[in-house]
């Protein structure tokens, strides 16, 4: 299965985007937008590992043990630090959005604004 | 656009990108043969340059640091966000929160809760700063570090002591603790340029043990100060949206 890992990975992004598109609630939303952001971290790891290869923390094991790609790993990092402060952001835009319209629901909020 | 029609465009589309997909997973390296060459030279000589075991956190806080820099401020920049975002209308007040049925009280935490949550408060402090200070060993790091730190404020909320939660972390001061983290990471870099060297060059002696706590010169402050920044952020950014529930709207009452 060479190709399994990233098979997850577009299926996590398409079962984030569908509940993107059908949400009607905006809180529902952005756990979606997560989930979506939640594929990129499985491509990252996915793309670095080394089947047989160690973590790239040389404490216990001797330097030059075949590891996998640190690179990766650490834009994963990024990545998760970049999520928190998104979600953060947008769910502070739901709450003023329900002070200001008195509903969470994308499609109502669309038709009030026209 | 009715929910229909949207659903019909998104599958559409979801086809289209499927067929893109698979076409480029053709060309890819199939899973478990990692081409390199980045990650091998840096695992190989990562160790020996650092003297950080870690080989994540060297390239966080040494190879790729100046992009960390960035890292760090897009939190600095989204804690602000949230704080500008959710400051107090006009029309807003604060009061007690209370249950939305008139005449019905909270609930009061139950004392399971409270017990666990201020049982957990001690081991969260130590566990964040005994991440933050081993970028250099292990799998940990400031981020980490700092989200675990953040925790132990967020239980001191749960363990129902909101007034207790709010004296523990005010809001100027935990903005100035969130600026000093921030600056200080900027700060260890323009130090390097201060001697002349490139920004965020490492001039801390590497120690000789690699791994050790001492060792790895700027790799642990950097990350001891994205710990600290990283907690502020995170408790600035609870404490905006816990106060949320105690905004009324005058005109609604």
């Amino acid at each position: 299965m060479q190709i399994f890992p990233f098979v997850v990975v577009v299926w996590i992004l398409a079962v984030g985007l569908y509940g993107i598109v059908t949400s009607r609630h905006l809180v529902h939303l952005i756990v979606c937008l997560i989930v979506v952001q939640s594929s990129t971290y499985v491509l990252l790891l996915a793309v670095g590992y080394k089947t047989g290869a160690v973590a790239p923390y040389f404490f216990d094991v001797p330097l030059h043990t075949p590891a996998v790609d640190p690179v990766v790993q650490a834009l994963a990092l990024t990545d998760v630090v970049v999520e928190a402060a998104v979600s953060a952001l947008l769910l502070a835009f739901a709450i003023q959005a329900h002070k200001r319209f008195g509903t969470l629901d994308p499609q109502e909020l669309a038709q009030l604004k026209g | 656009m009715t929910p229909g029609q949207r659903r019909w465009i998104f599958l559409a589309g979801m086809a289209g990108l499927a067929a893109f997909y698979l076409w480029g997973l053709a060309g890819l390296p199939g899973f478990g043969n990692y081409p390199g060459p980045y990650g091998d030279i840096l695992n190989r000589i990562a160790v020996g340059q650092t003297r950080a075991t870690g080989v994540v956190s060297a390239i966080n806080f040494e190879y790729r640091g100046f992009d960390t820099v960035g890292e760090e401020f897009i939190l600095f920049v989204a804690a602000t966000g949230v704080a500008t975002v959710l400051r107090h209308l006009r029309g807003e007040r604060e009061g007690a929160a209370s249950d939305e049925a008139v005449g019905r009280d909270l609930p009061p935490t139950s004392e399971a809760v409270k017990m666990v949550a201020l049982l957990l408060t001690g081991p969260a402090v130590v566990m964040g700063w005994y991440l933050a200070a081993h970028a250099q060993t292990s799998p940990s790091g400031g981020f980490q570090g700092g989200v675990v730190l953040a925790t132990a404020f967020i239980l001191v909320y749960l363990a129902g002591q909101y007034l207790t939660f709010r004296r523990v972390s005010p809001v100027d001061v935990t903005d100035a603790v969130e600026a000093l983290g921030a600056g200080g990471f900027a700060a260890v870099g323009i130090a390097a340029v201060a001697m002349g060297l490139p920004y965020l060059t490492n001039f801390l002696p590497l120690g000789t043990t690699p791994g050790a706590v001492t060792s790895s010169g700027t790799i642990v402050l950097i990350s001891l100060f994205v710990g600290v920044e990283v907690a502020a952020a995170f408790v600035l950014i609870v404490v905006e949206l816990l106060d949320q529930t105690l905004l009324l709207r005058e005109e609604s009452r």
